[in-house]
């Protein structure tokens, strides 16, 4: 065993930095910040920075499942409905039987709990695309919406729970924001951090993270080692689901009323921002702090817009030309990481080949 | 000192019957060979092996003891360890990430306990310049090393973390020649380890350079069982080849030619 094996290049940091997830999103954050600074004057100030980090959260929390479950191989695109189903499970639930919507929060957590067990577990014993698999949630959920609040309460609007038993307390958690140094704070701004944090630490640093990564680089090879691919990619189904529920009773708890036919569309915003921050669609690579990139970069534009005073109609083509740049990003970024490199310095080694 | 024994195993799915008839047994410190055309059962063989089916005939005995493995999680605890020629490591991860997959250092046993990351780095590091193997950067994704050195890596994994049978399915298949010259290497540094070595190969030639003791499959059964020294390479390479078929292919071939 003389002979040894001389691989790849040791990488420059520029090299290194390149090809890291976030690096495309944060520079076209940078673009975008400045550009809408200098175009729209209205958004150049604290005040509106705070309204576009609120925009951003309320797509960012779910977009961080979102994006951790495309990081581990799946999508979920039941995942803009459910939050409307969480907040109308909540509602009319505690409304019919007239109990305190504590009570209510949980029992509508324990069910988008379930709906994402079932998403996954069906995904993972039947062998069916999850995109199939959850584009059929996702209409089931959609219509079960309407028609279950047209039963309860006649109409497509769920009852005002403003005034029923618990309502305060879940407000402060879900709904409440603060005042600093004159900007509104959005107590879900805070959330989206921790929650971004939180993934980001997960994914990076804990052995679960590990598992993502593995089952969507390749379930199979993952599986052969040990690794639970089952139940990590149900427990992934399942953060989705929490998170959707998260928005749900944030949405509810800020309008006290919801309309049931809300939150479609939702799921696909989701996927641009965890694609927009560097995640793979085909799984196996990305990180939290990229999506979380991305869904900023959804807050910008579909504010800045506004205050620039353009139609906000021209949001989705930009979201479309976003998408499209960023996955050719990734496609590059991607071909980097798994081609084999050339040996330069240490050319009498040949096994390299 | 046998470590796996197994006893006319078989395989059927409902009427069709995948393996039937299966005996052998693998030793500390010896290169089973199982050889076999495209079809022939030995990747049913090494599935049973590994944990990913279940065998529905026969016995199969780890130390002496009968057991049925139904993930491969279960074949692992009990040191066998396989090595997959296509799906032997995740290609966007990095290298000691791979090395540790499944068996990650965790500082505390807590859902969020953090990984130490730096120690497995420095482990992976070593142990793989102990095989031999350089990597010049263990943080760089595993997808930019050749086949030959991902294999290399999954064997050195395999080693280090107690594996006492290696399977190893078709690892030369994909390389070219002094690639696999490398590999075969490998599997005989791990045959000295004292590890009991399970070659899965098509290739005669390859196997008759480590083997102990050659299988030959076909359609399932058994077609040859022989020791090293009860063999030569033209034998085993006749046998692989078709053996009798294949004079008779000859033979007709010859014919229409002239």
């Amino acid at each position: 065993m003389t002979e040894s094996l001389v691989a790849g290049s040791p990488n420059p940091l520029s090299h290194r930095l390149f090809a890291r997830p976030e690096i495309g999103a944060t520079a076209a954050a940078g673009v975008i910040l400045v550009f809408f600074l200098a175009a729209a004057p209205a958004f150049r100030s604290g005040g509106s920075f705070f309204t576009v980090l609120y925009q951003s959260s309320t797509i960012g929390i779910v977009a961080i499942g979102v994006g951790l479950l495309m990081i581990g191989g799946e999508f979920d695109l039941s995942a803009g409905v459910i939050v409307t189903t969480a907040g109308l499970a909540n509602s009319m639930f505690c409304w019919w039987f007239g109990i305190d919507l504590w009570v209510g929060a949980l029992l509508s957590l324990a069910f988008c709990l379930f709906i994402g067990f079932v998403n996954g577990y069906l995904v993972m014993r039947t062998g069916i695309p999850s995109f199939l698999i959850t584009l059929g949630t996702f209409f089931v959920l959609q219509g079960a919406n309407l028609g279950l609040t047209k039963v309860v309460t006649g109409s497509v609007t769920s009852p005002d729970i403003s005034r029923m038993d618990g309502y305060p307390l879940l407000e402060g958690v879900f709904a409440s924001n603060f005042d600093a140094g004159g900007v509104t704070v959005w107590g879900t701004v805070l959330w989206w951090l921790g929650f971004t944090a939180l993934a980001a630490w997960v994914l990076q640093r804990t052995r679960t993270g590990n598992w993502v990564f593995a089952i969507g680089g390749s379930a199979d090879s993952a599986r052969a080692v040990g690794v639970p691919v089952v139940r990590t990619k149900i427990g992934l189904f399942m953060t989705v689901s929490f998170l959707g529920w998260f928005v749900g009773m944030h949405t509810l708890y800020r309008f006290n009323t919801l309309q049931a036919g809300n939150g479609v569309g939702n799921e696909f915003l989701y996927i641009i921002a965890a694609v927009v921050g560097g995640t793979l669609l085909t799984g196996g690579y990305g990180n939290a702090i990229g999506v979380g990139i991305g869904a900023f970069i959804f807050g910008t534009t579909s504010l800045g817009i506004v205050y620039a005073g353009w139609d906000p109609n021209w949001f989705k083509a930009f979201l479309g030309v976003m998408l499209l740049l960023a996955v050719l990003v990734n496609l590059y970024v991607k071909s980097l990481a798994t081609s084999t490199r050339l040996l330069r310095d240490s050319p009498g080694k040949a096994d390299d080949a | 000192m046998t470590l796996i024994e197994m006893r006319e195993v078989g395989k059927t799915y409902g009427p069709i019957r995948a393996l039937g008839g299966i005996s052998l047994s693998v030793r500390a410190g010896e290169v089973t060979c199982v050889l076999g055309d495209n079809g022939a059962g030995k990747s049913t063989l090494i599935k049973i092996m590994s944990g990913l089916l279940e065998h529905t005939e026969g016995q199969l005995m780890v130390d002496g003891e009968e057991l049925v493995f139904s993930s491969p999680r279960q074949a692992l605890s009990r040191g066998i360890a396989t090595v997959y020629q296509d799906l032997a490591v995740v290609p966007l991860m990095e290298v000691w990430r791979n090395f540790f997959l499944g068996a990650e250092l965790r500082s505390g046993r807590f859902p969020l306990a953090g990984l130490r990351i730096r120690e497995m780095r420095r482990i992976a590091d070593e142990e793989l310049r102990k095989m031999g193997i350089t990597v010049k950067d263990i943080n760089q994704p595993i997808g930019t090393l050749s086949g030959g050195q991902r294999q290399c890596v999954a064997i050195a994994r395999a080693v280090y973390f107690g594996a006492r049978v290696l399977i190893l399915d078709e690892p030369t298949a994909a390389l070219g020649v002094k690639q696999s010259g490398v590999v075969l290497k490998y599997t005989a540094a791990a045959r000295d380890a004292g590890l009991g070595v399970v070659f899965i190969t098509h290739n005669p030639h390859h196997a008759y350079l480590v083997g102990d003791r050659f299988l030959v499959l076909k359609r399932g059964r058994v077609e040859l069982d022989s020791r090293r020294d009860e063999i030569s390479l033209n034998d085993l390479t006749q046998e692989m080849a078709g053996g009798d078929e294949l004079d008779a292919l000859a033979h007709e071939l010859r014919r229409t030619t002239k």
